[in-house]
């Protein structure tokens, strides 16, 4: 990948040198935060698959539905459901930092570890609120 | 300058044009940000509409998914991250895959997939507010 080597400059399609890639860095949060965004961007590509599922079934009848109701109350439906809740919410607040950043703010050491823990507490809290709210709007775990 | 002949009359900006790996130029970039921010509130309340339906008979979630506001703001979501995710994925592609056979069938799955599944929540979503 990273071809440092000094190329005689002579012809216009010589190899011109590329930055050192990721295995040249120590691994760091945001670093690690930023890899994370595009995995949960990427997981939530195929995760609208579920909600595809859930709004046709919806609009096809009471048994489809019951299908995705039974599917979404087994241990791996709600494993899914709930990883699927994390991702859209890492996403959502990972994309906010990405806009501050975007505006040339918060750019500092100190204040991009800052966002970059927030981002990661942020999620994992409103993930575990989501669901909690969910629970109770359902009237207890079933 | 890069690739500048002796004799070449073209304009810089004439030689950069319709390059970058999609061949197009920093459009994609801003719809991305224009389609994020968007996202966030529409995001929020997908995640309400969700919690409302949550355990409710099939007749419930029928007639509130295809009441007026909740359809407008679940199409407007389908839209959005439909739009949102096409690009995503695009970006995703340009980066790993080099080969410009791959390159390519993988940009136009990404286009399918994402007609498909949008068209798809769209269709429903019209079909619960519109009945039949």
């Amino acid at each position: 990948m990273a071809e440092l080597k000094a190329e005689p400059a002579a012809g216009p399609r010589r190899t011109r040198p590329l930055s050192p890639h990721l295995q040249i860095y120590r691994p760091m949060l945001t670093m690690t935060m930023s890899i994370v965004h595009r995995i949960t961007g990427a997981a939530l590509y195929f995760g609208i698959l579920l909600l595809a599922w859930w709004l046709v079934s919806a609009a096809s009848g009471p048994n489809a539905y019951a299908n995705v109701e039974w599917f979404m109350g087994t241990l791996i439906g709600r494993a899914v459901l709930f990883g699927y809740t994390f991702a859209l919410l890492h996403h959502m607040l990972g994309g906010i930092r990405h806009l501050i950043w975007d505006t040339l703010h918060g750019m500092e050491p100190a204040e991009r570890e800052l966002l970059t823990i927030a981002t990661l507490v942020g999620s994992i809290s409103l993930t575990l609120v989501v669901w909690l709210v969910g629970y109770l709007a359902m009237g207890g775990p079933r | 300058m890069i690739g500048q002949q002796p004799n070449d009359m073209r304009t810089a900006a004439r030689r950069v044009r319709g390059l970058g790996a999609a061949r197009s130029g920093t459009r994609d970039f801003w719809h991305q940000r224009v389609t994020s921010v968007a996202g966030i509130p529409l995001t929020i309340a997908l995640i309400v509409i969700v919690i409302a339906l949550l355990g409710r008979s099939h007749a419930a979630v029928v007639q509130i998914l295809g009441s007026p506001v909740v359809a407008i703001i679940m199409l407007l979501f389908i839209l959005n991250s439909a739009y949102h995710m096409w690009i995503g994925m695009q970006e995703i592609i340009l980066d790993y895959l080099h080969d410009d056979k791959f390159k390519f069938l993988s940009l136009m799955a990404n286009t399918f997939f994402v007609i498909a599944v949008g068209l798809a929540c769209a269709f429903a979503i019209l079909k619960l507010s519109f009945g039949v």
